[in-house]
């Protein structure tokens, strides 16, 4: 488009970076103030990598990792719940603080609303769930499948794990195999035990993440 | 499938905003521009799939950049037209060897072609639907206002830094 300006409009095409960042900002907020703003989103580093933190107007609704592809999980954000979709980091300060508290060991409860809109039926029920098992302990999928009261949906307990929309605020890492083996997770294995090595008190290092 | 509205705004915002500038003067020109992505929000939901989105945000512009003359018009006095060619307004231009007063002072119909086709990159057929007319009278309109604009070139001083960037 650029390319094909006549050269006597070369002027024109100069980046006006501040004045867009400005503009944006200011869109932003005028798509708050007239709710328009369907699913707020920012990134936060985090010893586990870069995450993905979106949210509705009801709450936050959506965690995502790295290795999940936050392009991808923000165009089936999208196609799920509404494409007004846009970085505005504002609505995110209270969920980006307390993982931040979380992940230097100071905060051991998420105290935030929560949107379970991605969650449905059996699933949900088994999200409901995690929520209850605190900082530090871990259950069995059995053991989840039996508190839902479907003792015998185990491997449904672990899809639900695997599609949890929140993970690391709704403690799918706490969810292991009744062989005390770690099972899987959403953000690879490594990720599964460094969170739960931040929760038995050790801290984690580079060694931890590099293991 | 829509792409988030982010990207809309991250692909299509800066073209847009040249459009607008290319229309008014600022701060009008900003203004436009947030007005036609805050319409252009509000309705994406509805907007057809594998809609042409760069035509639908220029037409939005036209509308806002229509609004925002009609304003100027009833804001209008003999002091803010002279505040206009003043070094108030100055302040607010790019550097760019007074192009954006040149393209502004075009006759409406050619400051429109050039807007959306040479700075909005649509195609005539387009750019005739927005305006009215033919897509000849719009492809016309634009040529005119491209020679009319490298005359301005020519006749102003600054012809020769003009060349010397082009080349």
């Amino acid at each position: 488009m650029i390319n094909s300006m006549d050269p006597v409009l070369a002027p024109i095409a100069a980046e006006d970076t501040e004045t867009m960042t400005r503009l944006r900002d200011q869109l932003v907020a005028a798509a708050e103030a007239d709710r328009l703003l369907d699913v707020a989103y920012r990134t936060i580093d985090s010893p586990v990598g870069t995450l993905l933190l979106a949210a509705t107007d009801q709450g936050l609704v959506r965690v995502a990792y790295q290795s999940e592809d936050h392009d991808h999980v923000l165009q089936t954000l999208s196609k799920l719940i509404s494409p007004r979709i846009l970085r505005a980091p504002r609505r995110l300060d209270q969920a980006a603080r307390q993982l931040g508290e979380y992940f230097t060991g100071e905060r051991r409860d998420f105290v935030l609303p929560l949107d379970f809109r991605l969650a449905h039926g059996f699933r949900r029920a088994v999200l409901a769930h995690l929520v209850l098992i605190n900082y530090g302990q871990t259950e069995t999928y059995a053991e989840v499948a039996a508190a839902t009261g479907h003792s015998r949906a185990v491997r449904a307990v672990g899809t639900a794990c695997a599609t949890n929309p929140m993970p690391v605020i709704v403690p799918c890492h706490r969810v292991l195999r009744s062989d005390g083996k770690l099972g899987g997770y959403v953000g690879g294995l490594e990720t599964k035990a460094t969170l739960l090595s931040l929760e038995a008190g050790r801290s984690i290092g580079a060694d931890t993440l590099s293991r | 499938m829509k792409r988030p509205f982010e990207e809309i705004v991250a692909e299509h915002g800066p073209t847009v905003l040249r459009v607008c500038r290319a229309l008014l003067a600022r701060p009008d020109a900003d203004d436009a521009w947030s007005e036609t992505f805050l319409a252009a929000l509000r309705a994406y939901p509805d907007l057809a799939d594998g809609a042409n989105i760069e035509a639908w945000l220029v037409t939005i512009a036209h509308h806002k950049a229509i609004d925002q003359l009609r304003a100027q018009t009833r804001r209008a006095t003999p002091v803010a037209e002279v505040a206009e060619t003043g070094s108030a307004t100055d302040a607010w231009e790019p550097a760019d060897n007074g192009l954006w007063a040149a393209l502004r002072a075009l006759p409406t119909k050619q400051r429109q072609a050039v807007a959306y086709h040479h700075v909005g990159g649509l195609p005539y057929a387009e750019v005739a639907v927005i305006v009215g007319g033919s897509t000849d009278a719009a492809r016309r309109a634009a040529h005119d206002g491209i020679r009319a604009l490298r005359r301005h070139y020519r006749d102003s001083q600054s012809i020769t830094l003009a060349k010397e960037s082009r080349s």
